[in-house]
């Protein structure tokens, strides 16, 4: 195998220079004799999105090594979802990449749905693909926002949320939460959406085109924007190859891959939308893929819509499916009288099966699977392991964000402090889906 | 225009402070002191409060609303907290340049303030050298920045304070050449003096008056550039870089230290603004070749009444806060340059431009 000269170096150099204590002054000064300094970025700093923490070698202003620390956010989700039901696991999942949650959720699912056998009614197939997609375009929005708020466009940052605000308006319409939704479950969804879920849709397509082209308007022809940005982090295909880069740094560089297109789940095939790619292969090139796929996205979500279908959102069968449509009580949330009325006067049975897949859950025949999904930062994988319990004997997330950042050090070498900035923020890792 | 220069310097020496009609020595000076302090202490909050609503309109925010009638009182209640804030001094910090800093900083910015004239008499000082002064004292603001720096005992200040070294010597340049041609074409260093020859300055030829932005729109382009510069204001502000230096030189302090070295950015928009509205945009004068109401004197700027003074302080003030509103739209529209993008920029394109800026005025005035 060809290895970059650069991978070789990262991992073959002393592990103890992770290590970057307090010190005194005068030996700090001492030490810039030599004409390099060690300099700690975060884990408390102000772009290294949340809790990454770099250790910069630098050479005046120039980057002569990268070493991300990571750990600070470290939540044993994957641990955690061994000792929760196969249901209960949705509602963790979700919490590691708290930009994609719906990526989360929809992976894991189809994992289970797998090794359970199952098929999702095509409605519950069609919204999930609608939201993914919203997710899609809002995780990319967070990403310009902050991405412009660490090179000093705050106007960038303040319009990135605002839209974002808006779809995450339609998620905690249809799931109740803004984020974190637990609303994509194995078996389809947890509850079918309300009747204004398509005119939502509607009028959040009506609108994203128009600020989209606002973003361009701002930022495409902007000098300085570009002047940051091109040339910058500069990641070839081979070297995407080699760290296992994916998503929207593999087609900046030129590689239409897209698990859409590469292995269909959800009845992507039926869809008709394009692969954006670049050959840059430099933030600048990043920054068209995403607003591209922002673009496409839309074009996808239109198509769903015309095509929802009625009918279940949950598959019928109820020895996985959850007893219950909650009600919606004035407080936004309560219990279905009818069905209580059913369970607690007319049917032991139904009482006991309410019971059981409550406090038990359903039962996942052994057997193994990898679920690979495109998320917006790339390929989200779900390696799921059951031993035919009630429980997850093992659940592993290739994580993009994780992948990807190895890449850091590799891009930032030899650009200056400014532009590790602008690498990290092209990168786009979200640290709760890096430490997880 | 050799007559109208020997005209502006007969006026010149005539023209005379508004605080020099008190007689003795103490009460003129008082008078003079309470002028600066209360130039420096109101007028940059004016122009803070301008920046923090116009932001907030150009990115879908309201800005401050709490504090006082629209928020108005805003930087007023943020210096109340900045006063009451701990002041930390980092252990390895040198402690007595770390407390000098702010101060060397802020000082200079309140010294030019003496120069720079508002109206008609409506000055503390008005020296021949005032441009000269003006740039010089501008100058050393950036040495408590990098003290502030150096005594840090914080890798980030450290950077933080070269990078702001590196950027006042290649902004410098391009702005006092910028500068060094418009008192050719008035043939002072005088500000008040500036501000007449622009009333009296005709395109060659008609009896049309302009302001010298008509012919130096190059060199005001380049002024205002090399100030943004120079004050570290986005999409200038890699000294302090929030994004990668957390906060540059600023990064240690707190409190009232930390608010000097801000009110010193505010004082410092305000002070390039009004260097640009004397040198370029006619001082006082409303709009070129029009009078002021209730002014006599050349170009109708000068003798006024009361009510003249009143109007032609407004008209300063008002070209100073749209030069500070077109600064805050720089900042909302622009991200920050890269350090080295930005001494590029001085180098291959200001320091050149305003060289040949100087050379065309200058063949300019000689030929005409």
């Amino acid at each position: 195998m060809a290895v970059d000269p650069n991978v070789e170096s990262s991992l073959s150099d002393d592990a103890l220079e992770l290590f970057v204590e307090g010190a005194d002054w005068e030996s700090v000064v001492d030490a810039v004799e030599d004409d390099t300094l060690t300099v700690n970025m975060g884990p408390q700093h102000p772009s290294t999105h949340g809790v990454l923490r770099l250790v910069l070698n630098l050479d005046g202003e120039v980057v002569t090594k990268l070493t991300p620390i990571i750990g600070y956010l470290h939540t044993g989700i994957e641990k955690n979802a061994e000792y929760r039901t196969w249901v209960q696991g949705t509602t963790f999942f979700t919490r590691m990449d708290y930009l994609a949650p719906l990526y989360n959720e929809a992976a894991y699912s189809l994992g289970v749905e797998q090794l359970l056998g199952i098929d999702i009614p095509k409605r519950a197939e069609v919204v999930r693909v609608i939201l993914l997609e919203f997710n899609r375009i809002a995780s990319h929005l967070v990403w310009l926002a902050t991405g412009g708020m660490e090179l000093g466009s705050t106007t960038m940052m303040t319009f990135g949320f605002r839209e974002r605000e808006h779809i995450l308006d339609l998620f905690e319409s249809q799931s109740g939460l803004r984020m974190n939704h637990a609303y994509i479950r194995p078996g389809g969804l947890a509850q079918d959406v309300t009747s204004d879920f398509v005119e939502r849709c509607e009028s959040l397509l009506e609108l994203l085109p128009r600020k989209i082209a606002d973003y361009e308007d701002l930022l495409l022809k902007n000098p300085i924007w570009n002047d940051r940005l091109r040339g910058v982090g500069i990641i070839d295909e081979q070297t995407c190859y080699e760290y296992g880069v994916t998503g929207p740094l593999l087609r900046a560089a030129g590689v239409p891959w897209d698990l859409r297109k590469a292995e269909p789940c959800l009845g992507y095939d039926e869809y008709d939308f394009e692969v954006p790619t670049e050959t840059a292969a430099d933030s600048f090139a990043r920054f068209l893929v995403r607003i591209a796929e922002m673009r496409e996205s839309m074009g996808i979500i239109r198509q769903a819509l015309d095509r929802l279908p009625d009918g279940p959102v949950m598959v019928a069968d109820k020895r996985i499916a959850w007893p219950s449509q909650q009600a919606l009580g004035p407080d936004g949330i309560g219990n279905d009288p009818e069905y209580i009325r059913h369970i607690m006067g007319e049917s032991m049975e139904s009482l006991i099966n309410h019971f059981k897949l409550v406090t038990q859950g359903f039962t996942v025949p052994a057997g193994q699977v990898y679920v690979p999904l495109e998320s917006p930062r790339g390929e989200l994988g779900y390696a799921i392991t059951s031993t035919g319990t009630n429980k997850p004997y093992r659940v592993h997330v290739r994580e993009p964000s994780f992948v990807n950042l190895q890449a850091a050090d590799v891009m930032s070498r030899g650009h200056m402090v400014s532009d590790v900035v602008v690498v990290v923020a092209s990168l786009d890792p979200v640290m709760g889906g890096v430490d997880r | 225009m050799t007559a109208i220069s020997s005209g502006a310097t007969t006026y010149i020496a005539q023209s005379v402070s508004l605080f020099d009609g008190f007689d003795g020595f103490v009460l003129p000076l008082v008078l003079k002191i309470a002028f600066v302090l209360q130039l420096f202490f109101v007028v940059p909050l004016v122009g803070g409060y301008l920046e923090h609503k116009a932001m907030g309109r150009m990115q879908h925010r309201r800005g401050p609303v709490e504090a006082g009638p629209f928020g108005v009182l805003q930087l007023v209640a943020d210096g109340i907290k900045f006063i009451q804030k701990e002041d930390v001094i980092p252990r390895a910090a040198d402690r007595w340049v770390f407390a000098a800093a702010p101060g060397v900083a802020m000082v200079p910015a309140l010294l030019v303030f003496l120069v720079i004239p508002l109206g008609p008499g409506v000055f503390a000082l008005d020296l021949e050298l005032g441009l000269f002064y003006a740039l010089a004292i501008t100058s050393v603001s950036v040495l408590g920045v990098l003290m502030g720096g150096w005594a840090s005992a914080n890798k980030f200040s450290l950077i933080g304070g070269l990078r702001a070294g590196a950027q006042l010597i290649a902004y410098e340049l391009p702005l006092i050449l910028a500068a060094i041609t418009v008192a050719v074409q008035a043939g002072t260093l005088s500000l008040v003096g500036i501000v007449e020859a622009q009333a009296g300055f005709m395109i060659p030829g008609t009896g049309i008056n302009v302001w010298f932005v008509f012919p130096q729109i190059v060199g005001f382009g380049i002024f205002f550039i090399s100030a943004m510069a120079e004050l570290s204001r986005p999409p200038f502000d890699m000294p302090i870089g929030d994004s990668e230096l957390v906060f540059g030189y600023m990064t240690e302090y707190t409190g009232i230290k930390y608010a000097m070295y801000m009110l010193t950015e505010y004082a410092g928009m305000i002070t390039m603004s009004a260097l640009m509205v004397v040198l370029y945009l006619g001082g006082w004068q409303l709009l070129p070749g029009v009078p002021m109401p209730g002014c006599e004197g050349a170009g109708g700027l000068f003798d006024c009444s009361p009510i003249g003074i009143a109007l032609s302080v407004l008209v300063t003030l008002g070209k100073i806060m749209a030069l500070v509103f077109v600064m805050v739209w720089a900042r909302v529209a622009y991200p920050r340059l890269r350090e080295d993008q930005l001494q590029r920029m001085s180098w291959l394109v200001l320091v050149p431009l305003s060289l040949l800026n100087l050379a065309v005025i200058t063949v300019f005035k000689v030929v005409f």
